[in-house]
């Protein structure tokens, strides 16, 4: 028996089937639910026969902009994932009023770890670097990224992270430790099960994904853009791209090295942060907010640039004070590694230091003020068009100052003993994060939506979902607010305190009308996808938009632009509308020409394949399978490598006859309008 | 699709600076991949810098198992400091040589390079092992956790420039000085050389102020 019992240990490491829950109805009925619609989707593609045209459009794609789909697909599925776990929250926290609520602690402290985990790192992350890469080069006016098989490379890591925090559902548990497992509660000794191992494992993983999208996304913007972009040209958005991409480098190997730093000490027994033999605690809290608090601004500054293309395109006017804009957004850069302790002014520093951290904090909103008032300076004057994307973005503003002011108002270290780890905490940063990255995700979702599809989304359905998430926010967050200053601290499972109870349940009633929010969404997306006819985008410019990616046909055909566009300032395509005006949009330009593009390659997948077997079998120390992912990753690396044709050629006539079809519907709009 | 109005932007230069330096267009492919491989670099800098930052917290917290001027041996430090730096050179012999696409050079200067880069591995490898051996493996106290993780996490890279080199030379035995496979001998030769630099700071932090102390 006990030699069967090596055997198993070595082949299946410490997985049984005690890890299946069995007696938790919950995660089982949900795995199954999910298990069953993957299954379901799956089918549904073989029998329609769908699978070979996925494989070589998509899986394998190599182009920006079909990886920006995916990610923002991603980010959807997972906002559905990270939405129901917050409904859970809501509903628990409304019931378990002087009684245990229906969720038992252990799954309780597993949904918001998994809720915090899922909406940063697979949800809001995601979702910008989706559109960073669908837009950025077409914005730029070049064929693709800098290194477009790493970008898929980046996308499928991300997935892979992804799906190992779903599989973490049905097999084996979640992290119970909140969204960062501070040790020493996330030390073997204290969460001896699987949970933290699922935690980092994925985070390294998708990490990995998310530092190669940034490298690829910085030097795409610093090396490749068409003649003429020169930086002070770049759209607003290019700007915030670079930034956010800068602090991605810069910050997400200090997350790679302090969850390496928590996986020895878990693994190999290290004494990074335990408590015994000298291990630091408090480092763990300097490393991983150095890397948290850019984090927050690699999510919010290309939230701002989104805003910036919106307000000025539907205000009709260029961008109010645009290089005070690229200061600012600059400026957020910087300042944004230098606050990283206001996370924890509770750590005892001491006063000097506390009230560094407090000032530096209290200066990030000067540039962020600045933004705001050159966000509303375009609007003054403007002929204000209240399409979705500029409710979401009017919204923002509003939301977001308010967010930012609890922000300033913890920043000050006698506020922030009070409310730290309180309820109000979480309302703020829920107001910050919700009103400035997912309200920016929505407006650039609509705005580029046309761009990605070829068709508009429907309106009403747009609008009714804008409102919906608008009031719903406020209903379910001002009572975290309000519980905060009557003491209720974070994470509470049940509470006994009668005070608290209404405003739990009127943030519960909030989150229905959040969650018709997100119905109304989906709704908006099926109600368009049916109308697609209809909605249809021809000229390439539904919005009258301003900047590069409006001079192309939507969606863009694979090599974005039949010429290099000539950039002759700031919002290029405003300006060439303005001179094709005089000069009915003929292409004067060079006769078309043979163009170059990289090919698709599976390499991003099978990385990916190899990296997920290698993750799962490190969660469960499953060590020759961890071999086998390892070597199975390298000869990944040596076939991409070793191939000989990494490009083909689309043939000038082909390129031409593509142009030509948008080119007659975009001259025509003009002579309409010279007309008129 | 009002495009009757041409208000807003009607020419470039709205602040009349004038003297704008047109930007030429993208870069090369060459340009393009050694600067997003520098980009990388600094990237794997700044989770060094973590590890030395961590080393530097934890230098002191020996929890009664021995310092660091109890087990360093600077005789075996100054024998890897050499075997890198040595490799440095080499290194770049054999990117000279793959300029000028002469194979005999290249593959000489590449050998010698992986030679070096595994003397070193073995004498530091020797090192770990004789440590754990004497009981002051990276479990005994913070400080060592702290030195095994640092000096460790830098012996993964060199093990992992060793790799790379092995894939390269057969790649440029395979199929000649390709320009693809050229883009990828300069960012290996980036790559060893960061090594070298993070090495430098290894030396200096870990072996010679710990022999001091």
């Amino acid at each position: 028996m006990p030699a069967v019992r090596t055997v198993e240990a070595m082949m299946l490491g410490k997985l049984d089937w005690s890890a299946i829950p069995f007696d938790q109805p919950i995660p089982l009925i949900a795995g199954a639910v999910v298990l069953v619609g993957i299954l379901g989707v799956l089918i549904w593609v073989v029998v329609k026969g769908h699978l070979p045209y996925l494989w070589h459009e998509w899986i394998t794609s190599v182009d920006h902009k079909r990886i920006g789909v995916m990610y923002i697909l991603l980010a959807s599925v997972m906002l559905l994932r990270g939405g129901s776990d917050a409904i859970m929250m809501r509903i628990q926290q409304a019931v378990a009023f002087q009684s245990q609520g229906y969720l038992p602690p252990e799954h309780y402290n597993q949904i918001f770890s998994a809720h915090g985990t899922i909406m940063i790192f697979f949800v809001a992350m995601p979702f910008v670097i989706g559109l960073m890469n669908l837009i950025v080069p077409l914005q730029l006016g070049v064929r693709d990224v800098a290194f477009p098989t790493l970008n898929s490379v980046g996308f499928w890591l991300t997935a892979t992270g992804a799906l190992l925090v779903n599989l973490s559902l049905v097999i084996g548990e979640f992290a119970r430790t909140g969204w960062l497992a501070f040790p020493p509660l996330s030390e073997l000794s204290y969460s001896p099960g699987v949970g933290v191992d699922y935690y980092a494992w994925s985070l390294q993983i998708s990490g990995i994904g998310t530092l190669v999208a940034g490298i690829n996304l910085v030097t795409t913007v610093l090396k490749l853009r068409t003649k003429g972009m020169n930086y002070l040209r770049m759209p607003m958005f290019c700007w915030t791209t670079l930034a956010s991409n800068l602090l991605i480098v810069a910050a997400f190997p200090i997350l790679t090295a302090t969850l390496a730093m928590l996986l020895l000490d878990r693994y190999l027994g290290f004494h990074f942060f335990t408590n015994e033999a000298g291990g630091n605690v408090m480092m763990f809290m300097n490393l991983i907010w150095a890397w948290g608090h850019p984090e927050v601004y690699i999510l919010v500054l290309p939230a701002f640039g989104i805003f910036s293309e919106v307000v000025s395109t539907f205000s009709g006017k260029a961008l109010f004070g645009y290089r005070s804009m690229v200061l600012a957004t600059m400026a957020i850069c910087v300042i944004s590694f230098m606050v990283w302790l206001h996370h924890f002014f509770t750590m005892g520093a001491g006063p000097d230091v506390n009230a560094i951290f407090g000032i530096a904090s209290m200066i990030i909103a000067i540039p962020t003020g600045v933004k705001i008032y050159n966000w509303l300076f375009t609007m003054y004057g403007g002929r204000i068009r209240f399409e979705t994307p500029m409710l979401w973005s009017i919204g923002f503003m509003v939301t977001f100052i308010i967010g930012g002011l609890t922000g300033v108002l913890v920043a000050v270290p006698p506020a922030d003993f009070m409310l730290h780890n309180s309820m109000f905490l979480v309302a703020h940063f829920h107001n910050v994060i919700i009103g400035g990255v997912l309200f920016g995700a929505f407006a650039g979702f609509e705005y580029w939506f046309p761009k990605a599809f070829g068709f508009r989304l429907d309106d009403r359905w747009g609008k009714l979902a804008f409102w919906f998430t608008f009031l719903g926010f406020y209903v379910t967050f001002v009572p975290l607010y309000v519980v905060g200053m009557l003491g209720m601290t974070r994470r509470m499972q049940h509470y006994d305190v009668a005070a608290w109870r209404p405003w739990m349940l009127v943030a519960a009633a909030g989150m229905a009308v959040l969650t018709i929010g997100v119905i109304c969404q989906i709704m908006q997306l099926v109600v368009s996808i049916r109308n697609r006819e209809a909605l249809r985008d021809r000229t390439g410019d539904p919005w009258d938009g301003r900047s590069l990616e409006w001079a192309t046909s939507s969606p863009p055909p694979v090599f974005n632009f039949a010429f290099n566009p000539d950039v002759r300032g700031e919002d290029a395509y405003w300006d060439m509308k303005a001179r094709a005006q005089q000069q009915s949009l003929e292409h004067g330009g060079p006769e078309y020409q043979d163009i170059e593009m990289p090919r698709n390659s599976p390499t991003g997948f099978v990385c990916a394949f190899f990296a997920t077997i290698m993750g799962f079998a490190l969660i469960w120390h499953i060590w020759w399978m961890v071999i086998l992912g390892g070597i199975g990753a390298f000869a990944t690396f040596v076939v991409f490598a070793w191939r000989d044709h990494d490009e083909y050629v689309i043939p000038a006539e082909e390129v031409a006859a593509i142009d030509r079809v948008n080119l007659e519907e975009r001259r025509s709009l003009v002579s309409m309008a010279g007309a008129v | 699709m009002a495009m009757t109005t041409t208000a807003g932007r009607a020419h470039a230069d709205p602040h009349h600076i004038g003297l704008v330096i047109e930007h030429p267009g993208p870069a090369s492919k060459r340009i393009v991949t050694a600067y997003g491989f520098w980009v990388f670099l600094l990237s794997d800098i700044v989770m060094f810098s973590c590890f030395f930052a961590a080393y530097a917290v934890l230098a002191g917290q020996t929890a009664g198992g021995p310092k660091g001027s109890e087990i360093f041996e600077p005789r075996n430090v100054a024998i890897e400091t050499v075997c890198l730096l040595l490799s440095s050179f080499t290194c770049g012999m054999a990117s000279i040589a793959a300029d000028v696409r002469n194979r005999f050079w290249f593959y000489l200067g590449m050998a010698v390079t992986c030679g070096l880069g595994v003397v070193f591995l073995i004498i530091e490898f020797r090192e770990f092992a004789d440590l754990v051996s004497r009981g002051y493996g990276p479990s005994r106290s913070a400080f060592l956790t702290a030195f095994f993780s640092l000096v460790g996490c830098h012996g993964l890279h060199v093990s992992a420039g060793v790799l790379w080199l092995l894939t390269m030379v057969a790649q440029v035995f395979a199929k000649g000085f390709r320009a693809d496979i050229l883009r990828r001998m300069m960012c290996f030769a980036l790559f060893w050389h960061a090594l070298d630099i993070i090495w430098v700071a290894v030396f200096s932090v870990v072996y010679l102020l710990g022999s001091g102390a």
